[in-house]
């Protein structure tokens, strides 16, 4: 939420580079909070101690439908944007890295304030989890659909659709608990996405290619901080192999 | 913004120069993204045309347990209002009125004094779910009619729940049925608050929501009257698998 220590001088006095614009965070924001919803009201019409404490099915029925039905909303938005849509084909696209970073244990090595694997702007569990996101909200769409306008589907589909929505929402939830629990143990990526900035050093250990290749078009997104006596430093917190 | 969009259209498609696999070209590489939401959606499809019977198998599998997992059978807890306040066994009643010769209001005692009824029967609800072979214990509602003495003349009954809202009715020849009852016993124990306690309805060959819970209040008349999921558009004569547009195996 808010970042430790003055903005004026940067985390570590030193200079950031823009990572995700203002429509992005937006974008990303709304998901995130039409989410929680869709979770919350999911437990209290599912889980049945939550149920019974909670009651009132009408009312969090209602909330839980128009939240799942806004879901797509921002994202379509999002496609307004440029940014939001290049970053789509980055996310779409697996190129050897993504496999290597897959395949390697040591995928989050650091060589000299340096990540080891080429990463661009999105490592590949960022994009496997963006991948999956956009396909159980899809899934989770159309039978979360059938379950409010059941008129026309035969039965077995409806029993069907419960089926999957039911199962699916386990998946999303696990997925869900991961993706936060990797943002809430890494303050760059954190601060990346609800500034917008992230530091030079952290772009550099985690998103190497990115960042040379932000260089490469006369670094138009780098932005000046503080004094430039800093430059990229050696890592501390994150500089060791990964898990 | 600005920039980073020309740097997508132009050199994302133009560059393949000799730079290296570090460069993002965003129009390079696989697209895995795509075929990750094309496969979600195949196999979500493939859910909804098999997971009927998928489910029936899961919840057979898990049957002795499923009472405890959110995903798998077991009941799921539906209150219509904010907060049913609970009604403790000790001073619940159950008054029954209108065409009876003696309007009576039974104690829990006092319906376990009456013929005692068992059946063990699956429980179907409308959306779906389905919970085997449930023990339920009570009193048959004939039973109940007879002790009252409802007039052979009258040609329905209403139930009314002490939760505020949640009412429903039967025909007199459904109320006749020997697999309705009013249960003080299900799952081989007293009805528990959150499955409608300390007395609920329980009709055998309906779904689900005819089966009313917290019940408190019998009326016999002529007239059916529709109830409250009845007023939201399910159906009145709510026989499992032969109404509401489902074909479930009849309970």
């Amino acid at each position: 939420m808010s970042r430790p220590g003055p903005r004026r001088q940067g985390r570590r006095g030193g200079r950031t580079i823009l990572r995700f614009t203002r429509s992005e965070r937006a974008v990303h924001h709304a998901v995130a909070l039409l989410m929680i919803i869709c979770l919350v009201t999911a437990a209290c019409l599912y889980v049945p101690a939550i149920a019974a404490a909670v009651g009132r099915r009408e009312l969090i029925k209602t909330i839980h439908v128009i939240a799942g039905f806004g879901l797509p909303v921002p994202i379509l938005a999002g496609r307004l944007f440029a940014a939001f849509r290049a970053d789509l084909r980055r996310l779409n696209r697996f190129r050897d890295e993504d496999w290597e970073w897959l395949r390697r244990r040591d995928r989050r090595a650091v060589i000299d304030g340096t990540g080891a694997i080429p990463v661009g702007k999105f490592n590949a569990g960022q994009k496997l989890n963006a991948a999956f996101v956009a396909g159980a909200v899809l899934v989770m769409l159309g039978t979360g659909a059938m379950l409010t306008f059941p008129g026309p589907f035969p039965d077995a589909w409806r029993t069907g659709a419960t089926f999957v929505h039911d199962w699916l929402t386990l998946a999303v939830l696990v997925v869900f608990l991961g993706h936060l629990r990797y943002a809430l143990r890494d303050r760059g990526a954190m601060a990346g996405m609800w500034d917008g900035h992230v530091d030079l050093p952290w772009a550099a250990r985690h998103h190497p290619a990115w960042l040379s290749e932000q260089a490469a078009t006369r670094e138009p997104a780098l932005r000046e901080r503080a004094p430039r006596e800093a430059a990229p430093e050696a890592t501390e917190e994150r500089g060791v192999p990964g898990p | 913004m600005a920039v980073r969009s020309a740097q997508c259209s132009n050199s994302g498609v133009t560059g393949t120069g000799t730079s290296g696999g570090a460069s993002a070209r965003p129009d390079e590489g696989t697209p895995v993204g795509r075929r990750i939401v094309l496969g979600m959606l195949g196999l979500g499809a493939a859910g909804v045309a098999v997971g009927a019977a998928v489910q029936e198998r899961v919840d057979r599998a898990l049957s002795p347990i499923n009472r405890f997992l959110p995903v798998g059978g077991g009941f799921r807890y539906y209150s219509v209002v904010d907060r049913v306040e609970p009604r403790d066994a000790g001073d619940y009643t159950l008054t029954v009125s209108g065409r009876v010769r003696d309007r009576r209001t039974f104690t829990l005692a006092d319906l376990r004094a009456l013929p005692q009824t068992r059946i063990i029967r699956d429980f179907q609800c409308v959306t779906g779910w389905r919970v085997p072979k449930v023990p339920w214990a009570g009193v048959a509602l004939p039973d109940l009619l007879d002790a009252v003495g409802a007039s052979p003349a009258a040609r329905a009954v209403r139930f009314r729940s002490f939760d505020g809202a949640y009412t429903e009715s039967l025909t007199m020849a459904q109320a006749r049925r020997r697999d309705v009852l009013i249960a003080t016993d299900m799952l081989d124990g007293p009805v528990s608050h959150d499955h409608g306690g300390p007395v609920r309805l329980f009709v055998a060959p309906m779904y689900g929501y005819k089966s009313l819970k917290w019940l408190d209040g019998i009326e016999v008349g002529d007239k059916v009257v529709p109830g409250y999921w009845e007023e939201r558009g399910y159906d009145i004569d709510a026989w499992v698998g032969r109404s509401n547009g489902r074909d479930d195996e009849p309970t």
